[in-house]
């Protein structure tokens, strides 16, 4: 892994991409982000925006579900990736922990983690070296590690899902959901530990997030997207402090609830009102 | 000792070694539906393709030669050499994994994601094609095996039972080498599923496709690996079978014996494979040989079916299935 700090390099580019389910659904209208080696971005957004998609389509992992990227392009590093499977994409760097966090039920904690390791050609002592630094991150994890992932609680799943991912030593992980279905406390703890690896480890995380309080405590740099858009995009703290973002994502109003007959801009109160 | 406890034991020990070859043939099922959720109809048939080309191998028999012979009224059948049996076991194998391969490539690769039906009626096209595949190859006649496993009565077992009880056990020395090997093979692949890295990784893609696939598990690879294993598997299940009542296309026919041994061992353990196939074939045995007289016999034919009844409606996930993880 690479020194902490966020850098201005990018690592990672999505231009203009559309994306299109089994040759009908589009998805993703022409999504275009950018995320700098170091940071955490932010990849805010309601329930069908496309935060998903946006990462499978990174990763790769859109073609097992039959979709396909129609439109631009992805690069990392500068070097272009769409056509990559992910296992290549995988000894690149990049792996994403899936949203549900997607354990191997049947296979105990550390085979979880074992598999993690799976592209690399590592020896035993440095794949023991990388699960102690997993264990020392995620204490819990070390406690189970015999019992099967299937029986661990859902905040353990989340750690052992990105203990998993970190196996792969990646440079970049794209984080899909952490804080889903787990209690405000866990989510807390689990954005902590990201913050750490970020920090410690120089780990580059673009993170989906529905929880944009969260999510934008954490993060460097945020998107907003809607039904397949980005209709927003800034540096967290912008963000934060933006009324329009306060008031749909955030909750927050200064003036209270206002009717939404008197707000301006933006499509996603168009479709409100229509 | 009344007689018929000694020939009990005898009937005991006979279903035993069947049992190893029901086994044999699960065994290919179980390592396939792990890995890939396909339930491999075609396990039987694979068995069948792999005596059927060893023989072909070791004979010097010209592939295709009825086929060529009727185009071109040529009149080839034989290469005129004999390859030994070691050489055509590793060609054999060749052409197992070519096929693994082939069998990925052409259907199931394309039908990723799609439900489990439709994999299975996949299953049952490749079992019908690879019988038709291997008549058109190899010709319909049966055909004698013998890669120099030694067969007939085991005169030792024969002599310290006869000198125990005053009555001599009659054991085939190929059904005690077919355990012998059986027990080995199983051994390996328990050995290589639950610690190497591919066996991980087999398990892990059995567990999650999509998972497997964030962490950089080639699907492809695996699913190649997998079936080129359950291609060995049948290989040695065809040369035992095929061994001991001849290669012939029967012998497609026990893959349907292999569904009940999967329902009462389960469908995704290794060793509920071996355990299932060992009760069914001990099982119809001693059944044909206790309660067979008094319903006028053929017991044989159904006892497995009904064994597998009972479990599906008190143990569906088998003796050893993994049980479906449920958190409250």
């Amino acid at each position: 892994m690479l020194d902490a700090g966020r850098t201005e390099e990018t690592l990672l580019e999505v231009n203009n991409i559309e994306v299109i389910y089994n040759h009908v659904i589009l998805v993703l209208k022409g999504v275009s982000l950018s995320v700098p080696k170091g940071g955490i971005t932010a990849l805010l957004g309601g329930n069908g925006a496309g935060k998903t998609t946006t990462l499978k389509a990174i990763s790769n992992l859109l073609k097992s579900e039959r979709g396909e990227v129609t439109k631009g392009s992805i690069t990392y590093r500068g070097e272009r990736v769409q056509d990559l499977a992910p296992t290549d994409l995988v000894k690149k760097g990049v792996i994403q922990v899936m949203e549900g966090r997607h354990c191997f039920e049947h296979l105990t904690v550390e085979e979880n983690l074992l598999t993690g390791a799976y592209t690399r050609g590592a020896s035993k002592a440095d794949i023991d070296a990388d699960l102690e630094l997993v264990y020392s991150y995620f204490p819990r994890l070390e406690e189970r590690r015999r019992s099967q992932a299937g029986y661990t609680s859902g905040g353990e799943q989340q750690m052992l899902a990105i203990g998993r991912a970190l196996m792969s030593r990646p440079e970049t992980i794209l984080l899909d959901e952490p804080s889903m279905g787990l209690a405000p406390q866990l989510v807390e703890e689990i954005f902590n530990i990201v913050k750490t690896l970020n920090e410690n480890e120089g780990a580059t995380f673009l993170l989906a997030e529905q929880n944009t309080n969260v999510a934008l405590r954490f993060a460097n740099y945020g998107y907003i997207l809607e039904s397949g858009r980005v209709v927003m995009d800034g540096p967290a703290d912008d963000l934060r402090e933006n009324p329009d973002v306060k008031e749909f994502y955030l909750g927050m109003s200064e003036e209270g609830r206002r009717s939404f007959r008197d707000v301006r801009s933006y499509r996603r109160r168009k479709r409100w009102l229509s | 000792m009344p007689e018929q406890f000694i020939w009990g034991i005898e009937v005991f020990l006979n279903g035993l070694m069947t049992g190893v070859l029901y086994s044999l043939v699960a065994l290919g099922f179980v390592l396939i539906f792990k890995a890939s959720g396909i339930f491999n109809f075609a396990q039987g048939v694979m068995a069948l393709f792999a005596a059927l080309t060893l023989v072909g191998i070791m004979e010097g028999q010209v592939p295709f030669s009825h086929l060529i012979n009727a185009t071109f009224g040529t009149e080839i059948h034989h290469f005129g050499w004999h390859v030994p049996a070691w050489l055509a076991i590793i060609l054999t194998m060749g052409v197992m994994v070519l096929l693994a391969w082939l069998v990925n490539k052409l259907i199931f690769q394309h039908l990723v994601n799609q439900p489990p039906i439709i994999l299975f009626m996949a299953a049952i096209g490749l079992a019908y094609f690879l019988e038709g595949l291997g008549d058109m190859m190899w010709g319909a006649d049966i055909k004698e095996l013998d890669v120099g496993l030694p067969q007939g009565i085991n005169t030792t077992i024969d002599e310290v039972t006869y000198n125990l009880f005053g009555y001599g056990f009659f054991i085939d020395n190929l059904d005690l080498w077919a355990t012998g090997i059986a027990a080995v093979l199983v051994a390996a692949l328990v050995i290589f599923a639950q610690y190497s890295k591919h066996g991980r990784a087999m398990r892990a893609v059995a567990d999650d496709h999509q998972a497997a696939l964030s962490v950089g598990i080639s699907l492809k690879f695996i699913w190649i690996m997998v079936w080129s294993l359950a291609g060995f598997v049948a290989l040695v299940a065809g040369i035992m079978w095929g061994t001991k009542s001849g290669v012939q296309f029967s012998l497609s026919l026990i893959a349907l014996k292999a569904l009940p041994v999967l329902m009462l061992g389960g469908f995704t353990s290794i060793p509920g494979a071996i355990v299932g196939g060992l009760i069914i074939g001990v099982g119809e045995k001693l059944f044909e040989f206790i309660v067979g007289p008094l319903v006028g016999g053929a017991t044989e034919n159904w006892f497995a079916y009904v064994l597998a009844l009972i479990f599906l409606v008190f143990r569906p996930q088998g003796l050893f299935g993994e049980k479906i993880i449920e958190r409250v």
